[in-house]
């Protein structure tokens, strides 16, 4: 099985604070980890080329230094890390990214399945997964908690040329209560949650792999996309205002006798509601 | 400060920083409690390829030495003593192999114990024998191409978890320490039973428990080295492992000091951090410096080995001694940084205190090192 994990490089906490000229993210002095949410990805990955054998291709893009994430997790088992890095793609919104990931994962060719995690902890848009099944034009199920049954039907119509493979998947769909199972056809798209798995830590072994592995780096000119797509001009979001929300202030103490103060709240309360 | 660690060592730092903080603190009062093997850390420990940092590459170790053992030890000991010893006890009973063994046995042994597989575990101590570990009673016969054991070792840690074991017992009782000879014994062998397990005051987490040997036969070939080299054997051993219980002494150590200066920036009182105070901070100080100057000596120690230095007996045993004497002083005077809330079970600090004090008397009492290091000053002063 050929799968495709594509992660986010992102700052370590939410407490990240924002530059309001440009309203943007400060990440100076900021760790960078891997997307909480695409650890689950990686491992799902990995988990399922350890049962099927195949190849765990992770792909990301970002600055030069998301270079540590791929290799982060090529130390947990992931096979090859492609970094797609170029000025020209600085400023996407979600559907620059997932439009340029798509790119570079029509470059690396036939796969069963792309991996992504239910969204990014900076951006929490949960746009980029499903923007890159819509681009690539398969079947998406999004915060799949479970794999339960991947099939693998040899179907022969005649010559031997005709017979293909039809692959297929069982998946558990979380849903608000509950969740429900839905059966796609592969290739197809994942977005994950975490109730899937549990990340594993890396092996010294893979640690020292992961050290030396050559990371391939994909720029615009290596990559068959519309110029008019990437980047900031191929991005059609706009971000009008980020604002921290003012904190609620005060609130009001009652004091007094219990009856007192009872009867007081009833009455605020009454108010409140006419 | 800074240690100057290749990016290899810091590698493994950070590789056991990762388990001791996600995997074992979140359940180290979980297993202080239980007194349960914690076996599901165990094979996260194992996974991650840190069983066989100092066997060598072609029995499925790192090959990487004696100080990355102790980094990974350091490292799991800052999160709980207990959960360390049961890794730290399984490089104990493997050392004898990769010291002593000859091919056959390495080939056989190794690779399980290199993956984590299986843990191992060192058996010499006997109700009758601890300091003075001349005075074994365990025996071994020998029958044609088997030996015949009877005895009984306590105190064995990883006992009755542990699958391979190096046991010490006497084949010939005339010659005192010169007729000791070492041993391989599997788990499961017909006459090696487990008795008492300890309930135990600290590193609760490791199972401590008495081996049985009853008309026990085991193969001849599990003989380690040669008959009599019993406490040749044990000695080497002890000298690669003392720098391990130093390195579990220290983490103990580091542990308890990040928790005590934590606490001491959280805690208020007369309206203000206590961390404050001179008199915390003074504490403080004293507690950090002693545990660098532990580290220092630990390294060193380690560093040697690794070398290749031929005696290292002293080093090894003051590197034992000074780090659990500074583990026990740091923990105790941690707890004191806690106050009233540090004698409650609901702090994790007085856990620090309890795991600390065996690292004085195990693998050697302090006093047993203090005489390895002066007679050794003696020895040196002689040639």
């Amino acid at each position: 099985m050929n799968i495709i994990v594509c992660i986010k490089q992102v700052p370590e906490t939410t407490s990240v604070r924002i530059n309001p000229e440009t309203n943007t993210l400060i990440r100076e002095g900021v760790k960078s980890i891997i997307n909480p949410f695409d650890m689950y990805a990686i491992e799902e990955g990995v988990r399922l080329k350890e049962r099927f054998g195949g190849k765990v291709t992770i792909v990301t893009m970002g600055p030069p230094q998301a270079d540590s994430a791929l290799r982060e997790a090529i130390s947990m088992g992931a096979d090859e890390g492609i970094l797609v890095c170029d000025r020209a793609f600085a400023g996407s919104d979600t559907w620059a990214t997932s439009y340029t990931l798509s790119g570079a994962i029509k470059k690396i060719g036939a796969f069963d399945l792309v991996i992504c995690g239910k969204q990014a902890s900076d951006g929490d848009t949960a746009q980029v997964g499903p923007g890159i099944a819509t681009h690539l034009n398969i079947p998406q199920v999004t915060y799949v908690k479970k794999i339960e049954e991947t099939t693998d039907k040899l179907e022969s119509s005649g010559s031997a040329s005709d017979s293909r493979s039809h692959k297929s998947m069982r998946l558990e769909r979380m849903l608000e209560e509950g969740y429900e199972i839905i059966e796609t056809p592969l290739p197809a798209l994942l977005t994950v949650v975490k109730e899937i798995n549990e990340p594993r830590i890396p092996s010294l072994k893979g640690m020292l792999r992961a050290k030396s592995a050559k990371i391939i780096l994909w720029g615009q000119k290596d990559l068959d996309l519309d110029p008019q797509h990437i980047g900031l001009c191929g991005s059609p979001t706009q971000v009008v205002k980020i604002f921290t929300p003012a904190q609620r202030v005060g609130g009001q103490i009652i004091k007094g006798e219990v009856p007192e103060i009872a009867s007081r709240i009833v009455e605020l309360l009454r108010s409140e509601v006419n | 400060m800074d240690y100057l660690l290749t990016d290899e060592q810091k590698m493994i730092k950070e590789l056991a920083h990762k388990i001791a903080e996600e995997k074992v603190r979140p359940v180290a009062a979980k297993y202080d409690i239980s007194e349960e093997y914690p076996w599901d850390v165990i094979k996260v420990i194992a996974e991650s390829d840190l069983f066989g940092l100092f066997i060598p590459e072609e029995y499925g170790g790192m090959s990487v030495g004696i100080t990355n053992l102790c980094l990974a030890t350091e490292e799991l000991s800052r999160a709980c003593g207990g959960i360390a010893v049961c890794y730290a006890a399984s490089a104990l009973g493997t050392f004898p192999i990769v010291l002593f063994g000859n091919e056959e046995q390495k080939k056989k042994y190794l690779p399980d114990l290199a993956s984590g597989k299986k843990v191992a575990a060192f058996a010499i101590t006997e109700p009758e024998a601890g300091s003075d570990a001349s005075a074994i009673k365990t025996t071994a016969r020998k029958e044609g191409d088997y030996y015949i054991l009877n005895g009984l070792k306590h105190f064995i840690t990883n006992g009755g978890d542990a699958e391979t074991y190096s046991v010490i017992a006497m084949t010939n009782k005339d010659k005192g320490a010169r007729g000791a000879s070492a041993f391989i014994v599997e788990k499961g062998t017909p006459g090696f039973t487990f008795g008492k397990k300890e309930d135990k005051f600290g590193i609760r987490a490791s199972s401590t428990r008495e081996l049985i040997f009853t008309d026990c036969k085991i193969p001849a070939k599990n003989l380690l080295a040669r008959e009599g080299m019993g406490f040749i054997v044990t000695m080497k051993t002890f000298d690669m492992s003392r720098p391990g219980v130093a390195a579990q002494a220290l983490g103990i150590a580091q542990g308890a000091l990040e928790l005590a200066v934590k606490y001491a920036k959280e805690r208020h009182q007369f309206g203000k951090s206590i961390s404050s105070f001179q008199g915390i901070q003074w504490m403080l100080a004293d507690m950090a410096t002693e545990v660098e100057a532990a580290r220092a000596l630990v390294y060193s120690c380690a560093r040697a080995i690794d070398a290749g230095v031929k005696d290292v007996s002293k080093e090894s045993a003051m590197a034992k001694m000074y780090a659990s004497d500074v583990a026990m002083k740091v923990s105790v005077d941690a707890l004191q940084v806690f106050g009233g809330y540090g004698y409650m079970k609901d702090y994790p600090i007085e856990k620090y205190v309890r795991d600390a004090k065996i690292t004085q008397i195990y693998e050697g009492t302090n006093q047993v090192q203090r005489n390895i290091i002066g007679l050794q000053l003696i020895r040196e002063m002689a040639k």
